[in-house]
């Protein structure tokens, strides 16, 4: 689950992670009367989305008076804004973060995520703040450091110097800030089951202080339970209705731009089904992995959700039964056609735990728009043909 | 011969009497593997499924000499129980629960480690030695014995690749699940090292995933290690990119982690890629006519 920058800026605050003050606001008048509040004369109106890339976008922009954080909170609040990340839909903004204006003298990069070959956290840095870091790990991996963090040792003195040095921070006193500022983001991304942390850029004013300009948090959908103050961060509006919706059903769905609906256990077979319907000359219309309890209700919950999308010309089902029962699917397909209406045509592949028994539950049931395929290639092959309406 | 387990490796299971477990635990008996107990505290001195149940893994090792432990229990408690067997003793804990905090996960695999205790997982269908054991989720039925060794991030692309070596003819000598968790025990590196060295696999299929680099690791070792043919998969070539890799994760390891780069590794170390799943049990006839 990721949140929001203004959000992510709360828990660093709670941890003593210096970023410049902010207050978030709904509306204009709200920007307007946190600027006041916040005082100074410069300030930053910051649109709240869940992607990267907002500054490009036009969702971050300088204000020099309060007509002009009005303005552009008015400007900002409500658009659809669209960058490298969003997709060409966009995101609209519901929220902007009035912050204020702060002086740079420098701009890094820090952050914190899992590096899974050393199977513990990595601290991230650079001397490159405010660039793409990706464009930064491609043409000059030289300027990122990395350093592993073993959980079991924690944040220790060394971890500091090789930062510092690696950095080429030289001034005492600046050494000792960023050194407190890493070991405290190292301490929250660990109390709080965080993926990953990142700050870019992380400022140095012109008097020599660290500050968070930006900062992004994912955290570990697994841990959660023990979280429920960052659960309540959850911002459901930039999830998808669909994959939600899903979601709720145990469901994972994933839309794409194809024309053939899939309904799949187990992600890694759900996966290898688009691959092959792509490799037979198909296009798969989305990712769905019904999981390990799939019965009636969620099967029937998957083609009413796999319908919803209007380009979708054929259906596979292609299930291969280890925990998951043939019969339960067969009888889902059964209550499904019932429920919804399957104007398309299904191919169903049922293989594994209690096939044949499902074999004959819709031999019986003998459905019109339902084709049964022998294995995986004999599925893919049918529900391309049908799709291509032959 | 197989790896890991065979027909006399003694089993635990923790979380032994739950639903799960139990319904579990009985299909592994009636497959034959030699479940000689279970764990779970507060019921120690009570039988069920007709083996005793003990309070703590130590009390089970001792009275059963297990070596090996399936766990079952709730996600908040995995790491516990990881430990635990470890530090009872245990020699491999195969990890079926899936959603465990991966941050638990780090602590459990290093204390296991450390105690040089192998472990399989988490969130994986577990192993299977065709005909003799198998502890784990999957459907023991598919499983015809034979000389094909099989690793697998994914539980349904295990079956689907056992299924179609077998319909091709051949069988499984042992079949891995590892999981597709950021944090897992036995990874392709050190399966691939022992399917290589036991003589009743006489080729392997591996089966990856897109994110990580598990799959480029797999391939250096492959190029420089494994004489066996290997035919190999990667799932997700027709996935949206980025739509779960954050993009940090992907720049400490060097590479985006895509199916395409995976595959051109494998391919450029040796091994028989396919591009569909539909195609393994194919493959596998081809590189064993040609070995």
């Amino acid at each position: 689950m990721n949140i929001h920058e203004y959000q992510a800026k709360q828990i660093f605050q709670k941890y003593g992670v210096p970023t410049p003050r902010g207050i978030i606001a709904n509306t204009p008048e709200e920007a307007v009367a946190n600027a006041q509040e916040l005082g100074g004369s410069v300030w930053v109106v910051k649109a709240q989305i869940h992607a990267g890339g907002r500054g490009l976008g036009g969702g971050v922009k300088l204000a020099r008076s309060l007509d002009e954080v009005k303005t552009l909170a008015t400007e900002i609040l409500g658009m659809t804004l669209v960058t490298h990340q969003t997709g060409p839909e966009g995101k609209l903004v519901q929220k902007v973060y009035i912050e204020e204006g702060a002086a740079i003298a420098d701009e890094l990069y820090l952050s914190v995520v899992l590096d899974r070959a050393a199977e513990m956290p990595i601290i991230m840095a650079s001397t490159e703040g405010g660039m793409d870091i990706e464009t930064v790990a491609h043409d000059t991996p030289e300027k990122i450091i990395k350093i592993a963090v073993d959980p079991a040792i924690g944040f220790q003195g060394y971890h500091g110097r090789e930062l510092v040095f690696g950095l080429g921070i030289t001034d005492p006193a600046e050494q000792k800030k960023m050194i407190s500022f890493a070991s405290k983001l190292f301490k929250l991304y660990m109390e709080n089951d965080a993926e990953m942390i990142e700050i870019n850029p992380l400022i140095k004013t012109a008097s020599g202080d660290f500050l968070a300009l930006d900062g992004k948090m994912g955290f570990d959908d697994s841990a959660l339970g023990r979280h429920p103050e960052i659960e309540a961060m959850r911002d459901i509006t930039e999830e998808d209705p669909d994959e939600r919706e899903a979601g709720q059903y145990g469901l994972s769905y994933v839309a794409l731009d194809g024309e053939i609906g899939c309904m799949v256990n187990g992600a890694g077979l759900a996966m290898g089904t688009m691959d092959t319907i792509n490799y037979m000359g198909g296009t798969p219309a989305n990712f769905l992995d019904v999981g390990g309890k799939a019965n009636a209700e969620t099967v029937a919950k998957g083609f009413e959700i796999i319908l919803k999308n209007p380009k979708v010309k054929a259906i596979f089902v292609n299930i291969f039964g280890g925990i998951v029962r043939c019969d339960r699917i067969a009888n889902g397909i059964l209550e499904a056609t019932k429920l919804v209406d399957v104007h398309v045509p299904v191919i169903v592949r049922l293989d594994g735990t209690n096939a044949p028994e499902a074999a004959e539950i819709l031999k019986n049931a003998n459905i019109a728009n339902v084709i049964a395929a022998t294995d995986l290639a004999d599925g893919a092959a049918k529900a391309v043909a049908a799709a291509k309406g032959e | 011969m197989s790896i890991l387990v065979n027909k006399d490796t003694k089993v635990i299971v923790q979380g032994f009497t739950g639903s799960e477990g139990t319904f579990h635990a009985e299909q592994c008996i009636a497959y034959g593997t030699k479940i000689v107990g279970g764990v779970t505290p507060n019921k120690g001195g009570q039988e069920h499924l007709g083996k005793p149940v003990f309070n703590t893994v130590r009390e089970a090792v001792q009275a059963t000499g297990a070596t090996v432990s399936m766990v079952f229990v709730p996600p908040a408690f995995v790491a516990d129980a990881v430990m635990e067997a470890a530090d009872a003793g245990i020699e491999l804990a195969v990890i079926i629960t899936e959603g465990a905090p991966v941050r638990d996960m780090q602590m459990a695999k290093a204390y296991a480690v450390k105690k040089n205790m192998k472990t399989i997982g988490p969130n994986c269908p577990g192993i299977i030695t065709a005909d003799e054991c198998k502890i784990g989720i999957m459907p023991g039925m598919i499983f015809k014995k034979g000389n094909i060794g099989l690793i697998s991030k994914s539980g349904t692309l295990t079956y689907e690749g056992t299924n179609q070596v077998v319909k091709e003819g051949f069988g499984i000598s042992t079949a891995v699940g590892i999981g597709g968790d950021p944090i897992i025990g036995l990874s392709y590196k050190q399966l691939l090292q022992m399917f290589q060295e036991d003589p009743e696999t006489h080729a392997i299929v591996m089966i990856g995933e897109i994110g990580g680099d598990l799959e480029i690791q797999a391939a250096a070792y492959i190029k420089e290690h494994i004489t066996k043919p290997v035919v190999a998969f990667i799932a997700g070539q027709s996935a949206p990119a980025g739509k779960r890799m954050g993009h940090a994760g992907a720049i400490i390891s060097g590479s985006a982690g895509t199916a395409k780069e995976k595959m051109d590794a494998l391919q450029a170390a040796g091994a028989r890629v396919v591009a569909s799943p539909a195609e393994i049990g194919k493959a596998v006839r081809e590189v064993l006519s040609r070995a």
